[in-house]
């Protein structure tokens, strides 16, 4: 790689793809987008604990349940 | 519109808990994550759980972990939380304050997938800790000491590992080698190019051991390893010389033990037997225990049952791993083992609890070995069990927690002065209807009748350095009565003192002698027996007594007061006389400061509405330092001292400020600040208690002078970390109390109260509610008040659980079974039995272990009516055949009278999409006076009701997507007209006039217009914002309050020219005919509020909690928090408090790294709220900080303390 491609678009784009998971691009395919927006909301969920339990209240299922759900899809 | 938000009961339910000995030594102490605040509780000798401290973090813990360095005393704190740094704490003890060491940043705030925060695990010795995220980035952060025995810690080091999904992660015990940590990953890179799906089902999850070297300074994978695919956690396994070291596996129904280079030793979880065959067992929470020769794992399943599980090892060498059944308590997300032999249970919701260790789990019992693991075909045979009553475990304290507040009421139903806060709390077969008092609880020890109405009462020791108080004396209008501390509290005659005359003041003297003081004279008797008396001149008589310890003040009537000191020999001696202008209404002399042989202050009201203050200093003694002038004649007057901050041990860095108190005849309580050297009085408050004027009475709370003021209700001013508080108690009103000490009673209250004599203890100090519970059947959902009757409607419904018909029956069974098998066994064991007695009466109580589980399509559900001041149903109907009643409203429909509407949906499932059978909206008629319900009809409907409301006598029902207009048929609702362009689902109507305020799910609030002559319902402006409504409520006719699924609170508002518009069109046409831009409404609302809570809030409500006072939003939590946001009045309060906010941000950024600012717009931008929780902090603040603070914005630390404390009268 030349030093001038560094600056190219393409090359920050790739390296932005690298550094954070579930950066896009422009083949991104509904699969995939769809994937990415699941798997940062069940990350959303399974951080903030409120919603969680506010999750197990509505399905009637422990905390540590619904912990696990969400993590294993 | 400015607010002021202030959490008025922090959240009660716990994310995570840890034990350890944070303050060092030998105590043991456990910490608490609340979501946002952490707290330090330690259990005191008699097992009760108290508060140590408890801090406001403006962030969302995720994980908390607790380390010690070899060789040290006192374990940290790490803390895993949302703000993209890692934070240690060390509690220090003399100042009662988490220290924070060490905070590192290594991420984006907020829960994102790949910034550490979620787990978090500890090497056991110490040396490293591993913070991760649910993706991907690892890092492992290298904890040393310096040469001055000070906590270092490293660089990160990085362990990532992209396209896995983590689990779980735990430390490795591996002695003094270097660190390992163990994760349970799932690689999904193949699944991402798999769109079929194929891919994603054959991923196998692994166990991957991270070394690190100590000396490269290098984390590397070391080994990695399938594990079951239904690993959800790890649990460390001692090693070094202690153990086999590895890490227990735990997955859906099995437990394996994994070490590297040691083959798996698996062994099944029991089941229930009432277990459908589909579901699985998984564990939530885990506990250690470790003794020098012997450790075990407490594993709690999702269902409440705990298993021991033990491992049978020769060196390294594991050759058996079995769970034992151990008891079943409700569900946690944490459990800690104390080393002092308590089991701190956090529950998930409800109640947490603290119990003791009966065993161990020694004796025989239901019990699963590695060694006998089955296999068939079609995977390992199951082992059932039946849960059964505790029998290693002994509850002794429980605390209790609002989580989670399902829906909330503020009224007045019970006619106190102030209103009770009616909440739903809680989950399945532990919810309850919880009856909030703004007040601290009281516990009542004992009531006894006397002979006559007394008027006072006294408390005196008969030595300074006894512990406990010797007498209680009783006066009355002619007598007076002497009543003995013991064993029991009995009448004597030899105490020495005068019995025939009503007396005024009784106290200690001196070292060891006491005084009465009566109308006629003070008597004085020393500890021989020996008795002086002196006796008034003349006619007059004593009206008036003050004294401390070694002075005494009396007033005679006509206005003379007469000074009395103790002398070197214990003698009392007349030493000053002083006339007064006219009569004295109230004296009181500040207690002798250490080291001091007098007080130098004398406080005087008198009947022209002037306190004076008057010097007692030999020099100057009687002279008039300074003069305060009142709204009405004081009745009682105390000094106490407030430290006004959170004080060193040696208190010179934060002196005490001496207030006066003063007690009126118009109920209103003056406070002033009494100059310690010139005696001028300055920064005087006041707040009006209640009906009648507070006597003012001084005890002892925690050690610490307090102030009791009994007027229509009893109010304590005590000090709570830091904060002066004036709490109401929960009591009836008294007449005149004094501080009792025993030994069944260290800080009790002795009080009088019509004819009868109390002794009480105050509870819980710190809290500002107090509660009531009536427990409920389902997860309540809904409730409807009748003001008129007094009397509640709740509806409740469960997912997956059993008819209570069916549960019944199956217990009847089970009983019977196991009475069977008792009649058959030998006697000794029904001796065994016998301890638990209590228990047996209802041996599985639901509470305990929960209902049993069931399809996840089978609902349970019921309507109550509940009379909350007998806490008795009137009246309790299950519904039948699979429906949950999930909406409930009263109408007064046009001639029917008032009925209750409750929406219900038959057979409703979510999974995998949502689906049902049929919705209904039940009538029903209201009769015995509202007791009971009787079922007029039944209307079925295409979709759930999520919300009815009335609307001009008739219904409005948000069925699915569709707002609905009904009027009551005979047969059944007819239907009047609807609207069907709702985005996806109602969930809330509130109307006022014609105009409906409907709320989305997902999209806000829509604003619609109902128009009677074209009966048709429109839409005519809506939201911008997609909101995910979990509360709302109608503010004014163009406002409305709501909040949404990720915490937040918002208000939205109508323009004002719109609204006007719309209200001036009068054929309606133009709001028919416009159309809005991309499928919404022509017009939009504006947000004019917006606060992030950090916490579902669920219920929202406009009330006033003290009477007379302004209203403020009200909101509850899904953490069982209750706030308050109150709205300013004056734009200087506003600078002000937006000025105290800006310093406290700059100058005191919250603990765990979160930038206060940025937590509050964690989704959309805080706007025009300013936040009380952290302004409240200002008195935790060093001094000098205080001060640089108070300049800036051109006031004293005093007048912000002031101010602070007036925004917080003014809501509770």
């Amino acid at each position: 790689m030349q030093a001038s491609d560094r600056f190219n678009i393409n090359s920050q784009l790739e390296h932005l793809q690298a550094k954070y998971v579930g950066t896009g691009h422009a083949d991104l395919n509904r699969f995939e987008w769809a994937m990415n927006i699941q798997r940062d909301s069940y990350a959303s969920y399974v951080g903030h604990y409120p919603l969680l339990a506010y999750f197990a209240i509505a399905e009637n299922e422990s905390i540590g349940r619904e912990r696990y759900n969400f993590m294993q899809t | 519109m400015y607010l002021y938000s202030l959490t008025l009961q922090r959240a009660t339910g716990i994310v995570s808990a840890i034990n350890g000995s944070f303050s060092g030594g030998k105590t043991q102490e456990i910490v608490v994550a609340r979501g946002k605040v952490l707290d330090l509780l330690r259990p005191d000798e008699n097992g009760k759980l108290q508060t140590l401290l408890s801090v406001e973090i403006f962030g969302a813990i995720r994980s908390l972990a607790q380390f010690r360095l070899t060789g040290s005393q006192k374990d940290y704190i790490v803390v895993g939380s949302d703000s993209g740094r890692i934070v240690i704490l060390e509690y220090n003890k003399e100042r009662n304050v988490f220290d924070k060491i060490h905070q590192e940043t290594f991420g984006k705030s907020g829960c994102r997938r790949i910034v550490p925060g979620q787990y978090l695990a500890i090497d056991p010795k110490g040396r490293a800790v591993m913070i991760g995220a649910c993706e991907k980035q690892k890092l492992v952060y290298v904890l040393n000491r310096d040469t001055a025995a000070r906590l270092t810690i490293s660089s990160p080091l990085e362990a990532h590992k992209s396209h896995t999904i983590v689990y779980s992660i735990c430390g490795v015990d591996c002695g003094f080698d270097n660190p390992i940590f163990a994760a349970i990953e799932l690689d999904y890179s193949e699944a991402d190019q798999d769109s079929t799906g194929q891919a994603a089902s054959e991923a196998q999850k692994h166990l991957t051991f991270y070394e690190l070297d100590l000396g490269l300074n290098h984390v590397s994978r070391k080994w990695s390893e399938q594990v079951d695919n239904g690993a959800n956690m790890l649990v460390t396994v001692p090693g070094g010389g202690d153990g086999p070291s590895g890490v227990l596996v735990c997955a859906e129904n099995f437990v394996i033990y994994k070490n590297q280079g040691h083959p798996d030793v698996r062994a099944v979880i029991p089941r229930r037997e009432d277990l459908p065959p589909e579901r699985g067992v998984l564990i939530v929470s885990a506990a250690t225990h470790r003794q020098k020769s012997m450790f075990f794992f407490l594993l709690q399943t999702e269902y409440g049952d705990i298993f021991k599980v033990t491992l049978d090892h020769e060196g390294d060498k594991v050759k058996e791993l079995k769970i034992k059944y151990f008891d079943t308590i409700p569900v946690t997300a944490s459990m800690c083992v104390l080393k002092s032999g308590f089991l701190f249970a956090a529950s998930e919701f409800g109640n947490h609890a603290l119990y003791q260790f009966q065993a161990i789990g020694e004796e025989e019992d239901v019990e699963v070995s590695s060694a006998n693991l089955m296999e068939t075909a079609e995977g390992y045979t199951p082992f059932l069990f039946k849960p059964r009553g505790l029998k290693n475990l002994v509850r002794i304290d429980q605390v209790e927690s609002l989580m989670p507040i399902m829906d909330m009421k503020v009224a007045n139903l019970f006619d106190e002065e102030t209103p009770q806060i009616f909440s739903l709390c809680g989950r399945g077969p532990r919810s309850s209807l919880r009856i909030l008092r703004p007040g601290l609880a009281i516990s009542e020890m004992a009531v006894s009748q006397l002979p006559g109405i007394p008027s006072a009462v006294w408390t005196v020791k008969k030595n300074v350095n006894d512990e406990f108080d010797a007498y209680i004396v009783v006066s009355f209008n002619n007598a007076t009565l002497v009543l003995s501390i013991g064993e029991t509290v009995e009448e004597v005659s030899d105490s020495g003192f005068l019995d025939t005359t009503p007396s005024l003041a009784v106290s200690l003297i001196g070292d060891d002698s006491l005084m009465q003081v009566h109308p006629n004279g003070i008597r004085h008797i020393r500890e021989d027996g020996r008795v002086n008396e002196w006796r008034t001149p003349g006619k007059r008589t004593i009206v008036k007594v003050g004294s401390n310890r070694l002075q005494v003040v009396i007033a005679l009537s006509g206005g003379e007061l007469i000074y009395f000191e103790v002398d070197m020999t214990g003698q009392l001696m007349e030493v000053e006389k002083h006339e007064m202008s006219g009569d004295v209404a109230c004296l009181d002399i500040a207690p002798v400061p250490e080291g001091r042989q007098r007080s130098r202050f004398l406080a005087v009201g008198s009947y022209d509405n002037t306190i004076r203050i008057l010097s007692l200093d030999p020099d100057d003694c009687m002279q008039i330092l300074s003069v305060q002038s009142v709204s009405s004649p004081p009745e009682s007057l105390l000094f106490l001292e407030v430290q006004a901050s959170i004080g060193g041990a040696d208190g010179a860095d934060h002196p005490a400020s001496l207030f006066l108190n003063a007690g009126l005849q118009s109920g209103v309580l003056f406070r002033t600040v009494v100059d310690m050297v010139t005696g001028q009085l300055s920064d005087s408050r006041s707040r009006f208690l209640g009906l009648r004027a507070p006597k003012l009475f001084s005890i002892n709370v925690r050690g610490r002078r307090a102030m009791l003021c009994l007027s229509s209700r009893p109010w304590l001013g005590y000090i709570h970390q830091g904060h002066f508080l004036l709490t109401p108690l929960s009591y009836e009103t008294l007449e005149y109390a004094a501080s009792f000490s025993s030994d069944q009673c260290a800080e009790g209250v002795v009080a009088v109260a019509g004819d009868a004599l109390r002794i009480f203890t105050i509870e819980r100090l710190g809290e500002t509610f107090n509660e009531t519970a009536i427990p409920l059947r389902y997860t309540p959902r809904k409730f409807v008040l009748q003001p008129k009757r007094k009397l509640l409607v709740i509806i409740e419904s469960d997912q997956g659980a059993y008819p209570a018909e069916v549960r019944e029956a199956s217990k009847k069974e089970c009983f019977e079974a196991a009475g069977m098998g008792e009649n058959g066994s030998a006697n000794d064991e029904k001796m065994e039995n016998g301890v638990d007695d209590e228990d047996k009466d209802d041996p599985l109580s639901d509470e305990q272990y929960g209902y049993p589980k069931a399809e996840s399509e089978k609902w349970v559900s019921c309507i109550r009516v509940l009379d909350p001041r007998t806490a008795a149903t009137t009246c309790l109907l299950e519904l039948q055949d699979n429906e949950a009643a999930f909406s409930v409203c009263t109408v007064n429909f046009h001639d029917h009278g008032t009925v209750l509407a409750v929406g219900t949906a038959k057979g409703l499932k979510f999974w995998p999409r949502r689906e049902l059978i049929a919705g209904y909206i039940h009538i029903y008629k209201f009769v015995d006076e509202g007791r009971g319900l009787e079922l007029l009809h039944k209307t079925q409907v295409d979709n759930v009701p999520l919300s009815l409301c009335q609307f001009q006598g008739r219904l409005l029902a948000g069925i699915g997507p569709v707002l609905r207009l009904y009027e009551m048929g005979k047969r059944r609702l007819l239907k009047k007209c609807e609207n069907k362009l709702f985005p996806n689902t109602i969930v809330s109507i509130h109307t006022y006039r014609d105009r409906i305020y409907v709320g989305d799910i997902q999209e806000s609030f829509h604003f619609c217009k109902y128009r009677r002559d074209e009966n048709q319902l429109y839409i005519f402006a809506d939201d911008s914002v997609p909101r995910w409504l979990t509360a709302s409520y109608h503010i004014d006719f163009d406002t409305m309050a709501g909040a949404d699924k990720f915490g937040n609170i918002y208000f939205v508002r109508l323009p004002q020219d719109v609204s006007d518009e719309i209200e001036e069109d009068p054929t309606g046409g133009k709001i028919k005919w416009e159309q809005g831009k991309l499928n919404g409404a022509p017009n939009k609302v504006e947000e004019i509020v917006q606060f992030h809570v950090g916490d579902v809030v669920n219920s929202l409500q406009k009330a006033s909690l003290i009477p007379g006072g302004g209203e403020c939003i009200i909101y509850g939590t899904v953490m069982g928090s209750i706030g308050a946001l109150l709205p300013f009045t004056s734009r200087d309060d506003v600078d002000f408090f937006s000025h105290l906010e800006m310093h406290l941000r700059q100058d005191h950024p919250p603990l765990c790294g979160r930038d206060h600012m940025a937590y509050r717009s964690a989704y959309f931008p805080v706007k025009d709220v300013i936040d009380g929780d952290l302004c409240e902090q200002f008195p935790t603040l060093p001094l000098d900080m205080q001060r640089r603070i108070a300049d800036e914005l051109d006031r004293t630390p005093g007048e912000i303390l002031k101010k602070l404390e007036e925004a917080r009268n003014k809501i509770v």
